[in-house]
């Protein structure tokens, strides 16, 4: 029987929303206060959804312990108390929450874990979040 | 179609363990969860229920009823109470949140597909703010 485990983790980053191709007039226009010099900061909210069978002897689609240690190993240890623009995969890429939501489903697709990753959300604040799904 | 989302919280305890395993891999594969005194939750369930609003009442699905229905069906067998000792279909199946999810739509499915129009679509158990399971009734 298919059912799907989810999970949400907490990351505190800063970033600054800034684009080399563009002037630093349009980048004001574009990004407003999210474009100011030094950067700024949020608490993140990763929420994590997995699907797959139920599985007979254990009663789990996938064991807590061992997906907590794949996200902590490839994205909390990764992102936490960090400047996101310094990360590898920012250098080219503006670490808008669409960006790292895309990120974050990149490093825990690849991750093996039970099951199929159905989706990563990641939230900015309470009011918005973003969300990236297997099928896309 | 619409979506509508009826939220009800539950506390009950539970343990995990599977008899035909040994104690030391009981624990070794659930960890604190296999502690045979058990522990507790507050539990929040979320039943989705979808169709087309009744072009006179604009409902897809009475709430008061639906509410009903959870408390009936759900609320009134699982909140609390043991899990594994005092609900039958955990008396042999670990009361993960996922197979919480699944038992609590298989005791409201048919209650809510009488109702005309109206389909079970999901059902969601957080056994914390961060945990949680669904099922979507899929095989």
């Amino acid at each position: 029987m298919k059912a799907y485990f989810g999970r949400r983790y907490m990351l505190s980053a800063s970033h600054r929303l800034h684009s080399d191709a563009l002037s630093a007039e349009q980048n004001q226009a574009a990004y407003g206060k999210c474009n100011n010099p030094h950067g700024h900061g949020h608490n993140y909210v990763i929420e994590v959804l997995v699907g797959g069978k139920v599985d007979a002897e254990t009663g789990m689609v996938v064991n807590l312990v061992d997906l907590d240690a794949v996200v902590r190993k490839k994205v909390v240890d990764r992102f936490d108390h960090t400047n996101l623009n310094r990360d590898p995969l920012f250098v080219n890429r503006v670490p808008t929450t669409e960006n790292l939501c895309r990120a974050v489903f990149a490093l825990l697709n690849e991750a093996t874990v039970t099951g199929k990753l159905e989706y990563v959300r990641v939230e900015e604040t309470e009011n918005n979040f973003f969300q990236v799904s297997g099928s896309e | 179609m619409v979506e509508l989302t009826r939220r009800a919280t539950f506390s009950a305890a539970h343990y995990y363990w599977n008899e035909a395993w040994s104690a030391e891999k009981n624990e070794q594969v659930f960890g604190r969860c296999a502690n045979r005194n058990g522990h507790g939750h507050n539990y929040t369930l979320e039943v989705t229920v979808s169709g087309e609003p009744d072009p006179v009442t604009g409902f897809v699905i009475d709430l008061k009823w639906l509410k009903d229905v959870i408390e009936s069906e759900v609320m009134k067998a699982y909140d609390h109470r043991h899990l594994n000792l005092e609900v039958p279909e955990f008396a042999h199946t670990n009361p993960t949140t996922e197979n919480i999810a699944i038992a609590a739509w298989k005791r409201m499915e048919s209650a809510v597909n009488a109702a005309k129009g109206a389909r079970l679509s999901r059902v969601r158990v957080y056994e914390t703010p961060e945990i949680f399971a669904e099922y979507r009734g899929e095989k």
